[in-house]
């Protein structure tokens, strides 16, 4: 028996915003990055048949969710001539300037600090998945989407001391679990 | 027997809720006054706000990001359709 079983009517609520954050650090377009992941989720669907259950449901969205990436870039690259650095200098006091605009910004976000922000992402969409779901989805939209408290409240039929309560329980278990896997 | 409830000094659990009021600027003036006098000489407090700002800080905008809540909805409908066609 496989150890992982899909379970395609639950991939939306619990995999869209990992998916959806694991791809916006690569392709930094929110459009493009909904559109890749809509693509991934209606493939699985179709190649459901060749999962064989040994990886995760997640990690094998992931996997094809990758090569949607790729293929992304694949297309925008293909046409000639765009992979062409093009300057455009209206003066001739400015030429030769190119050079020295393109040298790496020493005092700007380096390498290292993109690595650990699209780390960190992803390390806190694992830890929300642990909450219980209608805990994850009221604190991803007070905290992550900035939602009215408000707005919550009338979407969840809950009162505002409840809804302090839920992101009070989300707060603290995230931030046990960040604890746990992200500063240990 | 009710005990009368202070107006200045409030117990941890008053000043948990405070402290995540205000890690969304959603806390009075005069709450944020009395979790402050707490704060003085409450540990676990200290503790608390010091554990909650940093949790704040990792998850800004800048570090994680969801999906807006309208495609989400959109794709839900469009997946579901799929679904049942199947």
């Amino acid at each position: 028996m496989p150890k992982h079983q899909l379970d395609p009517n639950k991939w939306i609520d619990s995999y869209a915003d990992y998916l959806f954050n694991y791809t916006i650090t690569r392709v930094s377009d929110s459009v493009i990055a909904e559109d890749l992941v809509q693509e991934t989720f209606f493939s699985g669907l179709k190649s459901a048949v060749n999962f064989k259950g040994e990886a995760s449901e997640r990690t094998w969205l992931v996997s094809i969710l990758k090569r949607k990436i790729i293929d992304h870039y694949r297309k925008i690259n293909s046409n000639k001539g765009k992979s062409e650095v093009r300057i455009n200098y209206t003066d001739d006091e400015s030429e030769g300037d190119w050079l020295e605009e393109r040298v790496a910004d020493p005092f700007g976000s380096n390498a290292e600090n993109t690595i650990e922000n699209k780390e960190l992402g992803l390390a806190i969409h694992n830890c929300l998945e642990k909450l219980p779901q209608k805990q994850a989805e009221i604190f991803k939209k007070k905290t992550i989407q900035n939602f009215d408290t408000e707005a919550i409240c009338n979407e969840y039929d809950i009162s505002p001391s409840n809804l302090w309560v839920i992101i009070h329980r989300a707060r603290t278990a995230l931030a046990g679990c960040l604890e746990e896997t992200w500063f240990k | 027997m009710e005990t009368k409830k202070s107006k200045l000094f409030i117990n941890c659990d008053e000043a948990m809720f405070i402290c995540d009021k205000s890690q969304y600027n959603e806390s009075t003036f005069w709450e944020r006054f009395r979790l402050n006098i707490r704060y003085i000489y409450c540990h676990i407090t200290r503790s608390y706000v010091k554990r909650n700002n940093k949790l704040s800080d990792l998850v800004s905008n800048e570090n994680v990001a969801c999906m807006n809540s309208q495609s989400k909805t959109e794709l839900k409908t469009k997946f579901e359709k799929e679904l049942q066609g199947k």
